[in-house]
């Protein structure tokens, strides 16, 4: 059936409309090959050789970059690093972004004023506010452990300690991020209709939590989505505040996998070594935003 | 069953006072609606009876006992809003049980997913099956459970919020406009059924409207609101034919009553109107003439055939436009024509400056 009707209209001429069809996109797809495909190729290409940044020869060595990736017990402990921050800063971000978009809507007054505030954080300057953060997590003269010193509590050295070190740098993650997740839930409550709470309020769904459940958080769903994948891009991709306060340390417990990728490609030239690292990266990247889209969009409702 | 006794209810945002103190008795069973342009206050008022605002001052009882401090659901009321407010995400069966959901279940037997494992929960839920599918089937729905609002026409909507309001059986039924979103056709179909959803529940319905269609065909009364007040309470015959107010008569009726002041009247006026009274007359209670043989002298500015009624639009000069209406088979006219029209001091009302009503004063002596 199928090549019957394809074989009775005229295959080899291309019609008038579809080549304008194949003009307007001709533009974008341009652009998209030589922003996105052909680096992502060369990078894939590059992971393939022994290639270091500068030199002027290069071998094909097969898959051995990857073999020796998965051999080195520092990029495993990247990843886990890595997950692990995602896994503490998205729902820490989702959730306190919710909170204080509720707040905020709730308070009568200087909501812009509120709103601004909350979004400082998001527009500063990650490396300089890193700056910040190293000072007042300083173990002795650092405002965090005087405060804490003040109560009577002695507070670790927050940012040289295997055991605090990613937590700190996912608390200063979050404290970047909720801005954003914020003003976004903020608009998405304005779009609420005022109607669905007065009718839930009828229907006897009237404290705090059954209003959250029957209208606030179903009509939230797209921008909850929305919130999540770009938060969880946002967290695989953190380097900046690793690299100004613990450079992946003490003892690569707080290591992440840019961090790392990184270090191989531009303080040990191993450019091949670091690709290798790059198309692991983007894999993750990838599959996570269309494993999240296509859960999500199945669960969340679209009016 | 409930009678509704509002007393004095004032409500104000900022400078703006919306409501001045309105006094309305509903009582027990009856279909009363509240009419008027839009910032009357009219939808204000109905939101204070559902305990969605609180009045800044007077009060409210049901059936005797003052509600004022009770929250919505807490008052046993229901509420259909004018865009139905139907969730979204739920489907159409868990829309009509929500209300029974709520008040049935405890908190616990609510939770999400785990809530189906605490004991007790699965008899109640037979039980809302139960009565949900009663009032789908009632409402002709059935069919419909298993979908989401998006999924649904306007019609249909507008039954599962009816559906959602009845379930419970509640004692009164607050309507916000809940026709103005159909389309014409619709509109007066659904206007039927829920007069016959009234009569079936028998139960008190306030119904807010701006279509004065609706209000003169459903309602056992209609309150006429303006500006915050009252004007006037008394079934659609009575507001037509004897309104208190010029307002009130022109808000009831179409096409619009003619409102003619006394000094373009040479002959025909009332005695009792003073010089700086307005008279007015519906279009059906004056007839065309001869020029110079009627009361108001003018010429045809239109003709509107309807069928069954043609409505005559005569320019009278200073005086401005008015409406005849005029029977089939009569003589007929060509626009611009010269001609005169009568009508009889039966039928005249005449209002005062401030546009109330004077009534004669042998009438009121009777």
């Amino acid at each position: 059936m199928s090549t019957k009707t394809a074989s009775a209209r005229p295959a080899k001429r291309l019609g008038r409309e579809e080549r304008l069809a194949y003009g307007a996109i001709f533009p974008a797809t341009l652009l998209l090959i030589a922003l996105l495909f052909a680096p992502a190729l060369a990078v894939a290409v590059v992971a393939l050789t022994d290639w270091q940044l500068g030199a002027t020869t290069l071998h094909f060595v097969g898959l051995e970059n990857f073999k020796a990736l998965f051999a080195d017990p520092v990029f495993w402990t990247a990843l886990k690093n890595t997950f692990l921050y995602v896994l503490i800063v998205v729902p820490g971000t989702v959730v306190l972004g919710l909170i204080v978009a509720l707040l905020i809507e709730a308070s009568p007054r200087l909501r812009g004023f509120y709103r601004a505030v909350h979004f400082l954080p998001v527009m500063s300057t990650m490396s300089a506010m890193a700056i910040v953060w190293g000072t007042m997590l300083h173990p002795t003269i650092g405002l965090v452990n005087r405060v804490l010193a003040s109560i009577g509590i002695a507070g670790p050295n927050w940012l040289r300690d295997e055991q605090t070190a990613l937590l700190t740098l996912a608390v200063i993650g979050i404290w970047q991020g909720f801005g954003f997740a914020m003003v976004l839930f903020v608009s998405g409550l304005k779009s609420i209709p005022q109607e669905l709470y007065d009718a839930a309020a009828i229907d006897g769904a009237d404290s705090i939590f059954e209003r959250l459940r029957t209208v606030t958080l179903p009509m939230l769903g797209p921008v909850m989505m929305f919130v999540i994948v770009l938060t969880a891009c946002r967290c695989f991709e953190v380097f900046d505040s690793v690299s100004v306060l613990t450079q992946g340390g003490p003892n690569y417990a707080s290591e992440v996998l840019l961090h790392r990728l990184y270090t191989e490609s531009f303080n040990y030239l191993r450019t091949g070594y670091g690709a290798a690292l790059t198309v692991i990266y983007l894999t993750i990247i990838v599959c996570l935003t269309l494993g999240q889209t296509r859960i999500m969009e199945r669960r969340v409702h679209y009016t | 069953m409930a009678n509704i006794h509002l007393d004095t209810i004032a409500k104000g945002y900022g400078e703006t006072a919306v409501l001045k103190g309105v006094s309305i008795d509903i009582r027990d069973g009856e279909f009363l609606t509240l009419i008027g342009p839009s910032g009357c206050g009219k939808s204000t008022l109905l939101r204070i009876i559902a305990g969605l605002e609180t009045q800044d001052s007077g009060s409210i009882a049901v059936d005797g006992d003052i509600i004022d401090g009770k929250r919505p659901k807490e008052r046993d009321v229901a509420m259909v809003f004018q865009s139905y407010a139907l969730y979204p995400h739920y489907t159409i069966y868990d829309n009509i049980a929500l209300p029974l959901r709520t008040r049935r279940l405890s908190n616990a037997q609510r939770f999400p997913l785990l809530g189906s494992l605490v004991p007790g929960r699965q008899t109640i839920e037979v039980g809302i099956r139960q009565e949900v599918g009663n009032v789908a089937e009632m409402l002709g729905i059935s069919h419909l459970l298993d979908r989401k609002p998006g999924q649904l026409s306007g019609g249909q909507r507008q039954r599962v919020a009816l559906g959602r309001a009845m379930v419970r059986h509640p004692k009164i039924f607050l309507m916000d406009e809940p026709l103005s979103n159909l389309d014409a056709k619709l509109r007066v179909q659904m206007r039927a059924e829920i007069v016959d959803l009234h009569r079936r529940l028998g139960v008190t319905f306030v119904y807010v409207t701006h279509d004065q269609a609706e209000a003169m065909t459903m309602s056992d009364r209609v309150a006429v609101m303006i500006g915050g007040d009252v004007l006037q309470i008394a079934p659609a015959e009575e507001l037509y034919r004897n309104p208190d107010d010029i307002r009130v008569a022109e808000m009831i009726g179409s096409p619009k009553i003619n409102v003619v002041a006394r000094k373009h009247w040479r002959i025909g006026a009332p005695q009792f109107a003073l010089p700086d009274s307005q008279i007015a007359f519906r279009p059906e209670s004056a007839t065309i003439a001869a020029p110079s043989g009627g009361m108001l002298e003018g010429n045809v500015a239109g003709i509107e055939n309807l069928g069954a009624d043609i409505f005559v639009k005569v320019e009278l000069g200073d005086a401005g436009p008015m409406v005849v209406r005029r029977a089939p088979g009569e003589r007929r006219l060509e626009i611009g024509e010269s001609v005169s029209v009568i009508t009889d001091a039966a039928h005249m009302l005449v209002f005062d400056a401030a546009g109330k009503r004077v009534r004669p004063v042998e009438r009121i002596a009777a």
